[in-house]
């Protein structure tokens, strides 16, 4: 009878009051924060919904059966959902499920490489602007309120005249003009912390510029970064939707959804699931996000503990 | 005795969207090395400016400031960071929220390239009355006297020849205030720290101090002994008036 107990004692262990090690620490609090997420029904189908876009993405040849995306088949083009197509044809005869399945790996890198140039750029100009404060922040902000001014569909509109449309111009647009907002959070929370009494005590303890910045208010500048980038998620998933249904995102055959649902434009009153099905697919994982987005803000909220 | 701590002449002026108010006004004091000395004011007086400008987090205009006979701006190198500590009024915010007891401690440590991090960090938990389990706790897992224990440890795992209280215990209850005061004076005695007290509690530091200066709007008014101040004993008006008004409202006859 020793086996139930044992899920007894790693839950202890992780909500003990008196942990033994930082690692304990650590790892006890991210504890709490997932069951706080787990109990918030919103947020966890916004975790179960990015969790299954990750697995999509992941194990497309998997699930698709080894179909081929890009598999034309005339003879069966613009079917139905049936057995053999779940999701029917799209009008060069390429199964929508196998196509929708690998659009996640499009979308999922999108949302990654913007996140990996709009968190980073973001944190870095906003909590040097809010910490240093005086002419740099004046600089920092004014450039921020430039990038700011400029209308995203434009400017991807903009990069794909001048580079030729692709993903990777598709990204550059989005990352340009997404981060500013990112630098506004970092700032106002950076100029808040650098005010603060733990501030000064690293200060008078003789620590860098560099260090203070990096060890003591970037990480607590990123939850609030993140919270946004999720929230944000949605958005971008939906501008590299909508390069994609104008052309200048994912081009063909490459299977994108935004570029999905362009093509099943022309057909939408008599085969409405071509349009439909991708259209779906972005509706879901934008609402997943948000969902998540929520919760995470509610669980990284400093008030709630 | 030498002067560990010798002001002359400081004056603080903060400036804010054009207009500019003294804080403090040419305070000139010295406090000698293993002395206890306090400074009380009604809010406003400039008290903790005077402190905030002796650590260097804030700028003083004018005036002088020797720490252990060298001479102190604003900006101090990593060396001269290792003169003085500084224990914050509210213990709620002078703790990083998202860094356990034992980060909050060996960060003094890492920056001060001090080698020897686990046993000393162990040794300043026991050191002020907090025990094994409180040691990766996070600073809203623990009370507020607590984590003023915890703010004195970070101060003293250094071992400052100064150490700059700023109200230490106006944030904690009557009965925690006690264990505090009792607290940093035992650790005075044991590391024989020279220290400056800011309060406006006049009991607190009449208890704590040997000599008191008195501030008002910016200006030292006296600096008169713990006895004389006791006793209520003061040249100045002021100081009798402050003493009147910390005994509270007495009941007329």
């Amino acid at each position: 009878m020793s086996a139930p107990s044992a899920p007894q004692n790693w839950k202890q262990w992780l909500e003990s009051e008196s942990p033994a090690s930082r690692r304990q620490a650590v790892a006890g609090n991210a504890w709490r924060g997932l069951v706080a997420i787990i109990k918030n029904p919103a947020a966890l189908a916004g975790l179960i919904i990015v969790a299954l876009l990750l697995l999509m993405a992941l194990a497309a040849p998997l699930l698709a059966w080894g179909q081929d995306p890009l598999a034309q088949d005339l003879a069966q083009r613009l079917k139905p959902p049936s057995a053999s197509h779940w999701l029917g044809t799209d009008e060069l005869g390429r199964d929508i499920y196998v196509r929708v399945l690998y659009g996640a790996r499009v979308t999922l890198t999108i949302v990654v490489l913007v996140s990996l140039v709009v968190a980073p750029l973001g944190l870095a100009v906003g909590t040097l602007s809010g910490f240093l404060g005086g002419v740099i922040d004046v600089v920092l902000m004014r450039i921020t309120d430039i990038f700011l001014a400029f209308p995203r569909l434009v400017l991807a509109l903009a990069f794909a005249a001048a580079l030729g449309p692709g993903i990777e111009n598709a990204v550059i647009a989005i990352a340009l003009t997404a981060w500013p907002p990112y630098a506004r959070i970092a700032r106002a929370e950076a100029a808040t912390i650098a005010q603060s009494d733990f501030i000064a005590a690293v200060k008078l303890q003789g620590a860098s510029t560099a260090r203070i910045l990096l060890r003591h208010i970037v990480p607590l500048c990123l939850s609030s970064v993140i919270v946004r980038l999720t929230l944000d998620m949605a958005g971008i998933i939906l501008t590299a939707a909508g390069l994609g249904f104008l052309g200048l995102g994912a081009q063909p055959p490459t299977a994108e959804w935004g570029a999905m649902v362009s093509s099943g434009r022309e057909v939408i009153l008599d085969q409405w699931w071509v349009a439909t099905m991708p259209g779906i697919a972005i509706f879901v994982v934008s609402l997943g996000f948000n969902l998540l987005g929520d919760g995470l803000r509610d669980v990284f909220d400093p008030k709630s503990s | 005795m030498a002067d560990m701590i010798k002001v002359s002449g400081l004056s603080v002026t903060f400036t804010s969207a054009g207009r500019s108010f003294r804080a403090v006004d040419g305070v000139s004091f010295s406090v000698a090395k293993g002395e206890s000395f306090g400074i009380v004011g009604e809010s406003g007086s400039g008290k903790s400016t005077i402190l905030k400008a002796v650590a260097g987090l804030v700028k003083f205009q004018a005036g002088a400031l020797e720490l252990n006979g060298q001479a102190m701006g604003f900006a101090r190198s990593r060396k001269e960071r290792q003169l003085l500590q500084y224990v914050f009024q509210d213990p709620y915010g002078s703790l990083h929220p998202r860094q356990t007891v034992d980060e909050a401690l060996r960060e003094p440590l890492a920056i001060q390239g001090i080698a020897g991090a686990e046993a000393k960090i162990a040794a300043a938990l026991a050191e002020v009355g907090l025990e094994p389990k409180h040691r990766f706790r996070f600073p809203h897992q623990l009370s507020g006297g607590q984590r003023q224990r915890v703010a004195i440890a970070r101060a003293l795992i250094l071992h400052p020849p100064i150490l700059l209280l700023d109200e230490p215990t106006s944030a904690l209850d009557v009965s925690v205030q006690a264990e505090i005061l009792n607290l940093l004076a035992r650790l005075r005695a044991a590391h024989g720290t020279t220290s400056i007290l800011v309060s406006h509690d006049l009991a607190v530091v009449a208890h704590v101090c040997e000599r008191v200066a008195v501030m008002k709007d910016g200006r030292l008014v006296e600096i008169l002994g713990a006895d004389a101040l006791r006793a209520g004993v003061a040249e100045q008006a002021y100081t009798r008036q402050l003493v009147a008004a910390s005994r509270g409202y007495a009941r007329g006859a």
